[in-house]
Formats: C-alpha cells, sequence, structure tokens
C-alpha cells in the first residue's frame, strides 16, 4: 500500500512553510537592524567588509539579486550594482588606449572622480567585490594579481600562466624586453617573443623599436603618465607598428 | 605678533598665575620672531612671554584675543608647537614688539617640551573664561569685537567640543552596530541551515514537491541570497522575479537592439537598464537569469553565449545565418577588414563585430591573416 502524507515529500512541504513563516521573522529584524545602521554600511567601508566578510561565512551572498533583503533593506544592493556600472563605463572608456587590462589603483581613482566629491567614498576592497560580481555576465571580467595589487582585465583576452608572468615582471618598469624575459625567467627567445606578440594582438602591449638598445615592449595598462596625455584610437593604432 | 602689548609681566588683582614653561620660542606666523628663546606664562587673563636674558623684554595678548589654537606635532628636528589663532588688534592698541605683521596667528615653540601640559592648561583657561568674571582693577585690553570674538570663540570651542562628542558617539554607534549586527548573522545562519534541510528533502523525494512548491522555494533563496543547493532546474533558474523581469527586457530592449545590429553585450544591457532605473538595480545575475527565460516565454530575444566566453542579448529576428552571409558581403565589398573596421561600419562594438566575424570564419565563410598588425579576415576562397 502506498503511503502517503508521510515521508520526504511531506516533510518538505511542512518545512517549506516553517521556512516562509522564519523568513517573515528575519525580515523583521533584518527591518530593524536596516533602521538603526543602515547608514553605517553605506559610509563605513570597513563596516561593510565585515557585513560581507560575515556573509560569506554562513553561506549567504547579500549581492546575488536586487530581490534580495539585504539589498531591499540594508541598500546593499544598490551600492554595489552602480559600481558595476562605472566600473564598465570607465573599463569601456580607456580599453582603446590599454586594451582592456588597467591596474586597480588607476580604476579605483577613476571611478572616485566619476562619482563626484558628494558621492560615498568606495575603497578598493568595494570595487572587487563589485568585479567579482560582474563575472556572472561573461566578458571576461578578471583580476590579475601583480606587484602586491591587481590589475583587472575587463575584455575575453585569453591570458594564461606565461602573460601573467609577463605582465608581471613588466610591472616595475612599465614594459619589458626580450632580452629581460629570457634572463629572469630563464625562457628562450621563441617563447618569450610568442606571449608578446599575443599582448600586442590584443592591444595590451605597445612595442616601441625607437628606445636606445632592445625594442621594449610598454605596458599602457601599467603607466598613469599617460592619463595626463588622452591617445586617440587612432594614435594608439599607429604606434604598434 | 602685531597683537602683543608690552607688559611689566606683572599680574594684576585677580590674575592668576595658572602655568609657565621655559625653553619657548615665539613664531610670527610660520616665521621665527626676531626674539631669542623665553619663558611663557599662562595667566587666567592673558597669555605673556618674557625673554629668559632680559627681563625688561616683556610681553603679553589678552587670552580673549584668542580665537582657537591647535597643537602642531614635532617633527625631526623641530620642536612640537602650539599654534594660537587671533582676532585682528584694535586700531588703537597700545605698543607692542611688532607694528604690523602679515599674519594672524603666532606660535610657541617649546625646545624644553611641556607643551602637553600648557596645552592643557589653555584649554582649560579658554573654557572656564575666567578672565570674564574676575574683573582686574587695571582693565586689560580685549580683541577688537570682543563681544563677537567672545561668541566666536565660544562658537569654535564649542564646536570642538561637539566634534569630540560626536566621534565618541560614532565609536559607541559602530560598536553597537558590529554587536547588533552579529546577533543578525546568528539569524541568517538558522535560515540557511533550514533551507539545506529542506534541499535535501527536495532531493531525495523529488516526485512530492509541486513546481510551485519549488519556485516558492527557490524565491526564499533569493529573498536570503542563499546559493540553490537543488541543482536540478525547472524552466531556466527563474522564479516569478526573473519572470517578470524577463518581460519588462522584452520591452526595454527592443529599440536599443534594433539600434545596435540586433546584438548587445550583457554588460551593455546591464548599464542601459540600471542607468534607466536609477534605484532598486539589477545585480548581475539578476540580468542573466532573467535572460535564461526569454526563450521558455516566448520573448523575441535570446541570450547566447560565444566561444570566447562574452554573452550577448541578440533579437530573435536577426537569424545567424541572415548575420554570417551580410558579414561575407561586407568583407568582400572591402577586400579585407579588421573588427575594428567592421565595427565602424555597422555601428558596432568591436567586441561584438569581432565575435560576428569569428562566428563566420567558424562556418566557413572567413579566412583570418593573423599578424602582430592585428587580426584581419578575408573571404574564405578555398
Amino acid at each position: 500500500m502506498h503511503r502517503r502524507g508521510v515521508g520526504a515529500g511531506a516533510i518538505a512541504k511542512k518545512k517549506l512553510a516553517e521556512m516562509s513563516k522564519q523568513l517573515e521573522t528575519f525580515k523583521t529584524h533584518l527591518e530593524e537592524f536596516a533602521s538603526k545602521h543602515k547608514q553605517e554600511i553605506r559610509k563605513n567601508s570597513q563596516f561593510r567588509v565585515q557585513f560581507q566578510e560575515m556573509c560569506a561565512t554562513i553561506g549567504v551572498d547579500p549581492l546575488a539579486s536586487g530581490k534580495g533583503f539585504w539589498s531591499e533593506m540594508l541598500g546593499v544592493g544598490d551600492f554595489y550594482y552602480e559600481l558595476g556600472v562605472q566600473i564598465i563605463e570607465v573599463c569601456l572608456a580607456l580599453k582603446h588606449r590599454n586594451g582592456g587590462l588597467i591596474t586597480l589603483d588607476e580604476l579605483h581613482q577613476r571611478v572616485l572622480k566619476g562619482r563626484g566629491k558628494f558621492a560615498q567614498d568606495v575603497s578598493q576592497d568595494d570595487l572587487v567585490r563589485a568585479i567579482k560580481k560582474l563575472k556572472a555576465m561573461g566578458n571576461g571580467f578578471g583580476m590579475i594579481p601583480v606587484g602586491g595589487s591587481y590589475l583587472v582585465q575587463s575584455v575575453p583576452a585569453e591570458l594564461n600562466m606565461d602573460h601573467t608572468v609577463v605582465l608581471q615582471l613588466a610591472e616595475k618598469k612599465g614594459y619589458v624586453t626580450v632580452s629581460e624575459i629570457k634572463e629572469s625567467l630563464k625562457w628562450e627567445t621563441e617563447r618569450a617573443g610568442h606571449v608578446l606578440d599575443h599582448l600586442l594582438k590584443e592591444g595590451l602591449a605597445w612595442l616601441d623599436t625607437q628606445a636606445s638598445g632592445e625594442s621594449q615592449y610598454w605596458l599602457p595598462a601599467l603607466f598613469s603618465e599617460l592619463s595626463s596625455q588622452d591617445v586617440t584610437p587612432e594614435e594608439a593604432n599607429q604606434m604598434v607598428p | 605678533m602685531d597683537r602683543f602689548l608690552w607688559s611689566s609681566g606683572l599680574l594684576e588683582m585677580n590674575e592668576t598665575l595658572v602655568i609657565q614653561q621655559r625653553g619657548v620660542r615665539l613664531y610670527d606666523g610660520d616665521e621665527k620672531a626676531k626674539l631669542d628663546v623665553g619663558v611663557v606664562l599662562l595667566s587666567t587673563h592673558r597669555l605673556i612671554w618674557r625673554d629668559l636674558k632680559n627681563h625688561e623684554c616683556c610681553m603679553a595678548i589678552p587670552l580673549s584675543q584668542i580665537i582657537f589654537f591647535e597643537e602642531q606635532a614635532a617633527g625631526i628636528g623641530k620642536s612640537a608647537k602650539i599654534v594660537i589663532h587671533l582676532h585682528p588688534a584694535s586700531p588703537n592698541k597700545d605698543p607692542g614688539p611688532y607694528q604690523s605683521s602679515k599674519f594672524s596667528y603666532i606660535k610657541l615653540s617649546f625646545k624644553e617640551h611641556g607643551q602637553i601640559e600648557f596645552y592643557r592648561r589653555l584649554s582649560e583657561e579658554m573654557t572656564q573664561k575666567r578672565w570674564e568674571r574676575t574683573p582686574v582693577s587695571q582693565p586689560i585690553p580685549t580683541g577688537t569685537g570682543s563681544q563677537a570674538g567672545r561668541t566666536r570663540a565660544v562658537g569654535i570651542v564649542g564646536i570642538e567640543r561637539k566634534l569630540e562628542e560626536k566621534r565618541k558617539e560614532m565609536d559607541k554607534n559602530i560598536s553597537e552596530a558590529f554587536e547588533d549586527l552579529s546577533k543578525l548573522m546568528e539569524k541568517a545562519k538558522e535560515m540557511v541551515e533550514l533551507s539545506r534541510s529542506i534541499a535535501s528533502k527536495i532531493k531525495e523525494k523529488q516526485g512530492d514537491i509541486t513546481e510551485d512548491e519549488t519556485i516558492r522555494f527557490k524565491s526564499y533563496l533569493l529573498s536570503m541570497g542563499i546559493a540553490n543547493p537543488v541543482t536540478r532546474e525547472t524552466h531556466g533558474s527563474g522564479t516569478h522575479y526573473h519572470m517578470q523581469l524577463a518581460r519588462q527586457l522584452g520591452d526595454m530592449l527592443l529599440a536599443p537592439l534594433e539600434e545596435r545590429g540586433g546584438m548587445m553585450a550583457l554588460t551593455e544591457v546591464y548599464c542601459l537598464v540600471n542607468r534607466a532605473r536609477g534605484m532598486e538595480l539589477l545585480s548581475p545575475e539578476d540580468l542573466v537569469n532573467a535572460c535564461k527565460v526569454f526563450e521558455s516565454l516566448k520573448l523575441p530575444l535570446r541570450l547566447r553565449v560565444f566561444d570566447s566566453g562574452v554573452m550577448v542579448v541578440q533579437l530573435q529576428s536577426h537569424s545567424e545565418e541572415e548575420m554570417i552571409a551580410s558579414a561575407l558581403d561586407n568583407v568582400s565589398e572591402k577586400g579585407s577588414l579588421t573588427s575594428e573596421e567592421f565595427a565602424k561600419l555597422l555601428g558596432l562594438s568591436v567586441l561584438l563585430a569581432k565575435e560576428r566575424l569569428l562566428l563566420a570564419e567558424k562556418m566557413g565563410h572567413l579566412c583570418r591573416d593573423d599578424s602582430v598588425e592585428g587580426l584581419r579576415f578575408y573571404p574564405n576562397l578555398f
């Protein structure tokens, strides 16, 4: 005989009802918390870090959806989603120059500038979290550790370990030469050439053949002096022979 | 330094000495005064300075002339200082060491330390303002606009006090906030555990839970921001919220898509939609999940993922074959095209132009010439 009403299905139904009730209770607690501390989250980046880490520890993603309680009641969502928009826009605006690679520092500076002086302060931690969320939309948003900070990648250019390591090598001076790669990384010329060619093709590196001595491969992402003289896409194209 | 008056340095009746400190040099603004190191004395009414060697050289400023003062930390080779900002001198003021000065502040440089205690005592005197209450036989000249000066001084010291209180209040608020946050997280944790036990029950007996209930469960998870532990999907990842969103997007994106050749990168859509909304923004995941249900809702849009990982929304009406055929036409007409050139031609973003060319190449209609000068596509004559 088939027993009904007993078994995992029924228990699940009961638990669902229980969850629904508990959700309402939780919502109330969250509302109370929000009424007292909503400002704290918006104004205090340290508090945001704590908040995010605690959420992560218990297995909750407060930024998963704009429809989530966290977003609706604490306003964390809008803060990060708007930041996401600003990050995308900055990366897009600079792509013709740096090929879709930008230091976290420069991104931070430009986002702050774009937000104006009356906007809330955003920290680099905030940027990192917003970028992590952007990954969901494809398009190759990623972060490459370089020289104690990060390079933010906003294009789907494939960058493997070899490319990354050359980027890290170039970080100190903003450029790198084949000899430097061979010496530091102990590669053969062909491997170095391969990697540099790829970076050139992807628009991440520019070739300076007029440098004294050896040709230099410059990474516009790594030097911000350029930010004072803006290079147009046409000029950028001309720099690669 | 032009606020100082020559003085005998003798205290008046009812004027009391509060503290004195040796080894103090005076500064006129940022410049050293043409005086030697001396002694500074603080009384209930005045700030007095006397040259150590030459006792005749003695000068004073009434405390009422002080607007506000602040500490300047010591540096390498530099003594700690107290910077004192002063009201302008009254035009009929008695003579002093300086006739005029371009600065409205002086500094006391504590070459033999003592600045901490002096600062503390000065703060006390400036707060208590005993000179107002204890008249002295010889009226001590006060600063110009003394009435206004007094209220201004009160204002500034008052503001400083308020700032300090606010700072303390903020610290208290933050620790309270952290405490409340911890309690909140405890409750959230219970919700997570409950959802996990429900998920495992659902997995066990999949048949006994209705479609509707599964959707309900998903929306609970969405509210809490808990990842869906049940990997089995019903229609896409949709909750009612996502379906509603998908319909809104269906309306909103038709015109922009037409303008952009029928295709937009998802990041572009994200910016467009959120800028339009202004608030109650969509999360990236909301957008992706909404796009995933386009097909099941029979909307004329599709989410598409290219090999490179680029995600786009494209108009259903723009068929693949049409796009590839027109790409081939364009390339043939021009002989060859790079992504940038193609993008310019069609008014597409370079990213999407490249994807289209790659697609045409994949289908065998185009072939590439890949060099350091760039990636160029030619009609495939093979």
